[in-house]
């Protein structure tokens, strides 16, 4: 065998040896200086990170279940630098909270392993490497989000987190089962040669599809979603709303246009059903929300919605502007989860009500939050109207215009909840506004990456051709 | 010859602006005037660099100036038609980039003297810097799309430096009022620039102008109510020229536009932007000249005539300085316009449009000049009135010699500048047309005698008491006045016609001698009309207004173009069209959205209860919506 080949597992193996030397560090690093685990994670990972750009062979291994290209490694790379954001933004409440019980290894470990099972899901070229992916990726975020057994709220969250995710990849499994005795095979190169739309094959797939729809928080499968943001801690929430979402909804949309291509009549139908009833869901109830989290939850449940838009193309523009919407998504969504951790840390307070007046004591942290805000909500000129705008015109070039007349309305919707987080910060007076704080460099830095790429992207746009470029050969 | 430097000039006075607007508050005023000073004189160095290069060290080719164009594409809409971005080197540009740094550089020195201890003392350098980025950026555009983003660009920083002084309701209304009339002419610009676009697939400069391309030769292929579609484009352009040229009936804005700090109007309302509009003609000038025959050029030669006109009898009216000179401007663009208007295209014919462009080079050194110069008094003096001046020779030497020399200039006296580029453009009309050759010959006397009104007014007449005695200005503000002085009085020595003509092909000029002595005379004759009259105190100026009646008031009253504006937009356009549409717009449209809005809000408050917070009802949830999918996609939409 030739061991060059496992090459092209090389961010999967990076990511392994780190986990590894986390846990060798945990044994032997001096109790006194157990802090430095934090600073020895973010830079392992930041390393990582930046090893991650170099390019990658297309190529397979282990007889078709692994495989990668262009874009599998460039949307690992996507997923790489939202961690490493999630990373800084959690670093002090990790110091903070975490570390006094002694715990902050195992939440590196926990999160990394989560990742990596996100890698081997988007590499999966079988539903057997894929199911292994999706439940390595589920499971530690479930024990992560009881992370603060302190709090009742918390465990609250993991539990329902997990009882969850166990129903969800239960009917997915059922789903796969399904197909395999339709089609006699698990690999996917196999799959696409002989299925056709059969009563069986459309039941499976749409277990299988479900059992996604969950981790992408779609209407009807996304009543956890609020509870466990809610009560999760923050930097959970965000990844579970940034980096999870987007790895399901990569993978869901390879598949689509691979193995499910005979189907396409079916989901397209499917999309159009779920795109609608997402992003009404997922807006009304976003509208009379309170809380940060939960406002954000709903909010990311609207956003998936709006995903689905993309997906209705079913082509090369379909794809390219998926994975462009995904990165400018996990910018702005970041950013905006990342003024929340940063006041609640600072705070405890976590409520809308909170925020009035935080212009004129926390101006910095404002304009971020209304950067984020205003990019979640699709203003120009912000990366986000671009992700919104390129969604639609993929949608419209289809020929799906009441659907895109129905996002537009959704988007004036969002953009009243949005502004009201805005108006709140820079139009209201209180006497009880959050007081000035400054934030730790970690902190500061995972928000100024955030605000760079919600600018960046809105202005530099090779790099949606890059994409385009990428999407070409799927 | 590479020219991908010249990027530079326009980006490094928005770096400055930049610079100066992000850090408005941590820079001090004393260092912020430095970093304006410094960067303009970076760019003004390239600019000289660049006109260096392209005239002396590298050759013609077949006795034609070569045109350079660096550019990427900006936006494409199709094969042929799209937005660039560049920059695009040929003698008018050169020109323009060395009035655009001289003037901006002099008053950018001279800001530093005259802004001192203003509060906004570095908003004031970062706006500046903001409009010489714009105006750079205008001179350079290489295709029609751009120069019209310049073109918005150069508006909104004349809006904010008119507004400068935001406190002082004036001062906004004027700011307001020269965008909101610049804009509308916009809209002709832009309408132009789109037809233009639909009919010739191309908003590049150089494709448009070759006039052996397709867009000259085949103006006629299509026609609309008389005249070809492309004839309109090119009248609704120079609209938008005539809109930032302050050209009749655009012109209102000009004199109110006064109301912003004295160097602005002499930077912005007097040698850079207001002359756009000359520029945006010349620019397109072989489309001008070829598209049916010169039709529209001779709109332009009437326009530019009747505002020339129009504008200098006002001035003789006006007793503020400063509106006296902006009158004076519009005056002297008119004539540019009227050079424009009456220009041929090859060889000597095209001598119109040397000598408008020659104009327009000697009049911002002169008109700049006097601007400054005013500027100078009106800081001695704080007052714009003429009523409050006088004698004022004995305490501002340099102030007094600095506008003498400016006004011989404009008042076409020999060996000043205006007198060389004037006497070009009196041969150009001559030549095409005696009609507007006549109304030049009366404007030139006209001109020489409402300059020498203000000059003896403010430095001879009366012996003026002075609560404070008036001193000379420091030396930041003085130097600006003797270079610029100097500037006035060799800059008419240049042999214009060797490096910009229409056809960019060297021609030979001389001096018409029975035409120029014609306009001298007339010239010194408004002079001493004017020595009669202001040069001692007396009643004589008075007594003549006096016999003009009613002509003399609605002179001085600009001629009620305001009144009528304000009735056209007050009584006609507010109550009889914006009023019942405003109605519908509350009443009809905002009530149904409203509606729209209260329902939304009732319907999430509905589905409340949806989320109940158990997880068993979740898993119902999830497993019910998954047999739901399976039955509807199984059974019920199998298509």
């Amino acid at each position: 065998m030739n061991f060059d080949s496992f090459l092209l597992m090389r961010q999967e193996i990076l990511l392994l040896v780190i986990i590894l030397l986390l846990v060798v560090a945990e044994i032997f690093m001096p109790h006194r200086k157990k802090n430095s685990i934090v600073h020895l994670a973010i830079f392992l990972f930041g390393i990582h990170t930046i090893v991650g750009f170099f390019a990658i062979d297309e190529g397979s291994l282990f007889g078709g279940m692994f495989r990668t290209d262009g874009l599998i490694h460039f949307f690992k790379n996507v997923l790489n630098i939202g961690v490493f954001i999630v990373l800084l933004q959690s670093a002090d409440w990790i110091q903070e909270k975490i570390m006094q019980h002694n715990r902050g290894t195992e939440f590196f470990i926990l999160l990394f392993s989560s990742l990596l099972g996100m890698y081997f899901m988007i590499s999966a070229g079988d539903f057997l490497m894929f199911y292994l992916g999706l439940e390595l990726s589920t499971l530690p975020i479930a024990a992560l989000a009881a992370f603060e057994t302190t709090k009742r709220k918390s465990s609250e969250s993991g539990i329902k987190l997990l009882l969850s995710a166990a129903l969800a990849s239960g009917v997915s499994l059922f789903g796969i089962s399904m197909l395999y005795a339709t089609t006699g095979s698990i690999y996917f190169n196999d799959i696409i040669e002989v299925i056709t739309a059969t009563n069986l094959s459309i039941l499976g797939f749409i277990l299988f599809f479900a059992g996604l729809a969950f981790k992408i928080s779609l209407v009807p499968f996304h009543f956890w979603t609020a509870d466990v943001y809610e009560g999760a801690p923050i930097s959970i929430a965000s990844y579970l709303s940034v980096i999870s979402k987007g790895a399901a909804a990569f993978i869901l949309l390879i598949l689509l246009f691979t193995i499910f291509k005979p189907l396409m009549h079916i989901w397209e139908n499917l999309m159009y059903v779920i795109a609608i009833a997402t992003m009404f869901i997922g807006n009304l109830f976003a509208l009379r929300q309170q809380n940060m989290k939960r406002f954000l939850a709903f909010s990311s449940i609207a956003q998936a919605g709006f995903i689905l838009l993309g997906f209705m193309a079913g082509n090369q523009l379909g794809v390219a502007t998926v994975v462009y919407f995904i990165l400018v998504y996990v910018f702005s969504n970041l950013a905006a989860f990342g003024v929340v951790q940063a006041i609640s840390l600072q705070t405890g307070k976590e409520s809308m009500n909170d925020y009035e007046g935080l212009y004129r004591t926390n101006p910095k942290l404002s304009m971020i939050m209304m950067l984020a805000l205003f990019s979640l909500a699709g203003i120009p000129p912000v990366a986000g109207f671009f992700g919104k705008f390129f969604l639609f015109v993929a949608a419209a070039s289809e020929g799906y215009y009441l659907l895109v007349f129905i996002a537009v309305v959704n988007v004036t919707i969002s953009l009243y909840y949005y502004l009201l987080v805005v108006r709140a910060m820079f139009l209201r007076k209180s006497d009880q506004a959050i007081p000035f704080f400054k934030n730790k460099l970690y902190m500061r830095l995972g928000l100024i990456i955030t605000v760079l790429g919600i600018l960046i992207l809105g202005i530099y746009s090779p790099l949606y051709d890059y994409i385009f470029e990428l999407s070409s050969n799927l | 010859m590479n020219i991908s430097y010249t990027i530079l000039i326009p980006l490094i006075p928005l770096a400055v602006f930049l610079l100066l607007g992000i850090f408005n508050q941590k820079i001090k005023p004393s260092i912020s005037g430095y970093i304006g000073v410094l960067g303009l004189l970076a760019s003004t160095i390239l600019s000289f660099y660049t006109a260096y290069q392209y005239f002396f060290i590298h050759e013609k080719v077949d006795g034609v100036y070569q045109t350079f164009v660096e550019k990427t594409v900006w936006m494409n809409f199709t094969e042929t038609l799209h937005i660039d971005m560049g920059v695009l080197i040929d003698p008018i540009s050169i020109m323009m980039l060395l009035v655009v740094s001289v003037v901006s550089l002099m008053v950018h020195i001279y800001s530093r003297g005259y802004m001192k201890d203003d509060e906004g003392y570095t908003r004031f350098f970062a706006f500046l810097s903001l409009f010489t980025f714009s105006m750079y950026g205008l001179v350079l555009a290489t295709n029609l799309f751009q120069i019209y983003i310049f073109w918005e660009l150069v508006g909104v920083s004349s809006y904010l430096l008119i507004g400068y002084y935001y406190t002082k309701p004036s001062a906004v209304a004027a700011a307001k009022k020269a965008f909101i009339v610049t804009r509308f002419a916009d809209l002709g610009f832009l309408i132009g620039i789109l037809i233009i676009g639909y009919y010739t697939g191309t908003f590049d400069f150089e494709t448009l102008n070759n006039p052996e391309g397709s867009a000259i030769l085949n103006w006629a292929s299509t026609s609309f109510m008389g005249l070809s579609a492309i004839t309109w484009a090119l009248i609704l352009i120079f609209i938008g020229g005539a809109g930032k040229s302050a050209m009749l009936p655009f012109h209102i804005w000009l004199p109110d536009a006064m109301e912003g700090p004295t160097p602005v109007s002499a930077l912005i309302h007097a040698a850079t932007m207001v002359v756009a509009g000359v520029y945006l003609v010349a620019r397109l000038f072989p489309m001008y000249y070829f598209v049916e025959d010169g039709f529209v050029l001779n709109i332009v030669a009437f326009v530019g005539a009747i505002s020339s006109l129009f504008a200098a009898i006002i001035a003789i009216t006006q007793t503020d300085i400063k509106r006296v000179l902006a009158f004076s401007t519009m005056s002297q663009i008119g004539y540019m316009m009227l050079a424009l208007g009456v220009s041929g295209y090859d060889g000597h014919e095209g001598v119109g449009y040397m000598a408008s462009m020659f104009h327009l080079f000697t009049h911002a050194m002169f008109k700049a000049l006097l601007f400054l110069a005013a500027g100078s008094v009106i800081h001695a003096v704080h007052s714009n009135y003429l009523k409050d001046m006088g004698g004022l020779r004995k305490y501002m030497p340099i102030t007094n010699i600095t506008f003498l020399i400016a006004a011989l200039a404009i008042a076409g006296m020999p060996p000043f500048a205006g007198f060389f580029s004037k006497d070009e453009i009196l041969v150009a009309a001559y030549e095409h047309n005696k009609l507007i050759y006549y109304i030049g010959v009366f404007v030139a006397g006209l001109t020489a005698f409402y300059m020498f009104r203000i000059y003896f007014g403010i430095f001879w007449g009366k012996d003026t008491q002075y609560e404070h005695k008036p001193k000379e200005s420091p030396l930041s503000m003085t130097f600006p006045l003797m270079f610029l002085a100097l500037l006035s009085v060799v800059g008419g020595f240049i042999p214009f016609s060797e490096f910009i003509t229409a056809d960019k092909a060297s021609f030979e000029v001389h001096l018409n001698y029975p035409l120029a002595a014609i306009a001298v005379g007339v010239g010194l004759a408004g002079i001493i009309l004017a020595w009669i009259f202001y040069k001692k105190e007396n009643n004589l100026a008075n007594k003549f207004a006096n016999a003009f009646g009613p002509f003399y008031k609605w002179a001085s009253d600009k001629f009620y173009f305001d009144e009528i504006y304000l009735f056209i937009t007050k009584k006609i356009l507010f109550k009889r069209v914006s009023a019942p549409i405003a109605w519908f717009d509350k009443k009809v449209i905002d009530a149904t959205m409203e509606g729209i809005g209260n329902k939304t809000v009732l319907a999430s408050e509905k589905i409340k209860g949806m989320q109940s917070g158990k997880v068993q009802d979740y898993a119902f949830a999830f497993i019910s919506g998954v047999v739901v999918l399976a039955i509807i996609f199984i059974y019920l939409w199998t298509n």
